[in-house]
């Protein structure tokens, strides 16, 4: 209580925290780079130009050329687009599924709590990334193929961040207040508990964006999210490979934009857990 | 002799808990007329909170209630869920002991009051917010407009519990269930609020039942009151028969151990010992082991709730005795 008043107190009215303020900037920023990424690129990241295969960085190619004499900028800002869309779609259905099955399980309790444990428990045997390239190996390699099977499996984990504060928080008794003014079940979920609930969520899910695309990196580089020659982080790093001891700048910049976007999410995340800490 | 027609009629209520291994509420019955006040009285772990979920249905499922709750002739027990949505927060209302956990943090309190409105009138968006309006200078909530638009947090203790207060009251209940209001505020906002609720009363003849474990609070607002140990009802009567003639050892004892100003000072009694827990209640009356008038019988047989008077009942084999040794706060 006065833990939160001084903290209130000691942070200026209307002022965002820091980590916030910083990682959206490299956020927005991001979605800016991968919506107009032809205002940044100087050249067309797929045509080859076989007098410049494989240059250093230099003044004509800021972050080098690959073995084709592509341009690595170019390709790079390129792959923003693909990246960023890797980010949100590759989680936005499961923070929404998991959230909704979450809160009508922690509410729910009893027997349909126990059905949950068991699917959580069965997901969480398999290591992700196993199971993904599994579910992926079935459907065939390919970005939306992908996003499902990310989906199917990332769900899990939001349910049960969800459940476990839906539980706390059903046990209040804002939440007995609730029942006692005669709400329905749906409305004293959704409108009453969910809200005070999901900041966990929430968070997880920035992270959560930053892991997707460590993962669809992860695939592409694989060979089973995005295909060459689309330009996508892990599918240039995959392409560098064979050229780290000679041309080393084709995977370490896609490399450092992994970082620098994966640092923006996780500084939102943090940001947006201070931001929207309940105040009580 | 005119009997008023209860409102709320408790039958045998029963509540156990874990598989009717623990008694929380025992066998009790009680009722609570048009307009009056009853006082729920006891030390924690009596029961009285629990009589009060379990009129409103709101024990964990881990609880199993039994008996008859009469609301207005229906067992609401049996009522269907829809049937218990409309009573619920329509007719029969509850606040809390802790208005700061009782409200929904990240709702503003215009959006607390009006959800009600919305549930239970058939007012439209406008006449909801005037209505919010209202409620808040009836509460006593100054600038009701700016303050409307605030969370929670932005309000103190009384003011919160004075929130809480008009949103049970948005739609008229005719009863208004009290889970101790008052414990968690300062003493002089204590007055504040008790004398709001009796205002309230007044203003819109509801009933009210005031679970409180502080007999000053029962003195100043109860027309009634039933003392409660170890889940029963160990005596009922008016405030003004109970505080003067106690007729059960326990409510003695309850009593004098409460200080009074102004009159002759004498030793502050204590009761000896602490409440049974739920799972070591003795036989024979409850009370028995802490009585200083317990005789044979106590430890054998438990006493029932006897006619002692009009309107005044009381479980204790030893009352003759009790009632000798006086009251203690005359």
């Amino acid at each position: 209580m006065t833990e939160t008043a001084n903290h209130r107190a000691t942070r200026v009215r209307g002022r965002l925290p820091r980590p916030l303020v910083i990682g959206g900037s490299i956020l927005l920023l991001s979605l800016f780079i991968g919506t107009f990424p032809a205002l940044f690129a100087p050249y067309d990241p797929n045509v080859f130009d076989y007098g410049a295969l494989l240059q250093p960085p230099g003044f004509a190619h800021p972050l080098g050329t690959d073995n084709f004499g592509r341009d690595m900028l170019s390709r790079v800002i390129h792959a923003y687009t693909i990246d960023m869309q890797i980010a949100f779609f590759a989680t936005v259905f499961a923070f929404v599924f998991g959230t909704i099955v979450g809160a009508l399980v922690g509410y729910a309790g009893g027997i349909a709590e126990v059905l949950f444990g068991r699917v959580v428990d069965a997901v969480i045997t398999f290591p992700f990334l196993v199971l993904v390239i599994a579910i992926v190996s079935v459907l065939g390699p390919g970005l939306v193929n992908m996003y499902i099977a990310v989906s199917v499996v990332g769900w899990v984990f939001y349910a049960r961040i969800i459940s476990a504060e839906i539980k706390v928080q059903k046990q209040l008794d804002y939440a007995d207040a609730g029942r006692a003014m005669g709400y329905t079940h749906m409305r004293i979920i959704f409108i009453h508990l969910l809200p005070n609930s999901i900041t966990p969520a929430v968070v997880y899910w920035m992270t959560d964006m930053a892991l997707a695309i460590l993962l669809g990196s992860s695939l592409g580089y694989l060979g089973l999210g995005a295909q060459p020659p689309s330009a996508e982080w892990g599918v240039l790093i995959a392409d560098g490979k064979n050229f780290m001891a000679t041309a080393w700048w084709i995977s370490v910049f896609p490399g450092l934009a992994i970082v620098l976007t994966g640092l923006g999410f996780s500084l939102a995340g943090d940001g947006l857990a201070e931001l929207l800490r309940v105040k009580r | 002799m005119n009997t008023p027609v209860p409102a709320l009629e408790v039958r045998n209520l029963t509540a156990t808990f874990g598989d009717g291994r623990l008694t929380a509420v025992n066998d009790i019955s009680f009722a609570v007329a048009e307009g009056e006040v009853l006082g729920l009285v006891g030390e924690s772990g009596s029961g009285k909170s629990v009589t009060l979920r379990s009129i409103m249905r709101l024990l964990p499922a881990s609880g199993a209630v039994s008996g008859e709750i009469l609301w207005q002739g229906e067992d609401i027990l049996k009522m269907s869920d829809r049937q218990l949505r409309s009573v619920r927060g329509g007719q029969i209302s509850i606040i809390f002991q802790e208005p700061s956990t009782a409200l929904n943090p990240v709702l503003t309190v215009a959006v607390q009051i009006e959800e009600n409105l919305k549930a239970h009138t058939e007012l439209d968006r406008s006449g909801r917010a005037a209505r919010a309006r209202d409620l808040m200078d009836l509460v006593g909530i100054p600038e009701a407009r700016r303050r409307l638009k605030e969370y929670p947090h932005q309000f103190s203790g009384g003011m919160r519990q004075r929130v809480m207060i008009a949103i049970a009251l948005a739609s008229n209940p005719k009863l208004l269930l009290a889970d101790e209001p008052t414990t968690a505020l300062d003493v002089t906002i204590q007055d504040q609020i008790l004398k709001l609720i009796l205002d309230l009363r007044d203003e819109l003849s509801m009933s009210v039942v005031l679970v409180t474990h502080d007999l000053g609070v029962v003195a100043a607002t109860c027309d009634r009151m039933a003392v409660m140990y170890a889940g029963r009802i160990v005596e009922t009567g008016t405030v003004q028969q109970v505080f003067s003639e106690p007729n059960h050892a326990y409510t003695r004892g309850l009593l004098g151990s409460v200080p009074h100003a102004g009159t002759e000072r004498t030793k502050l009694l204590s009761i000896e010992g602490i409440p049974p827990g739920l799972n070591e209640i003795s036989s024979g009356c409850a009370f028995n082991p802490r009585c200083e008038f317990a005789t044979q019988i106590c430890g054998t047989r438990t006493p029932v709730l006897e006619q002692t008077g009009r309107g005044r009942q009381a479980a204790c084999f030893n009352r003759d005795a009790v009632i000798a040794s006086g009251s203690p706060v005359l």
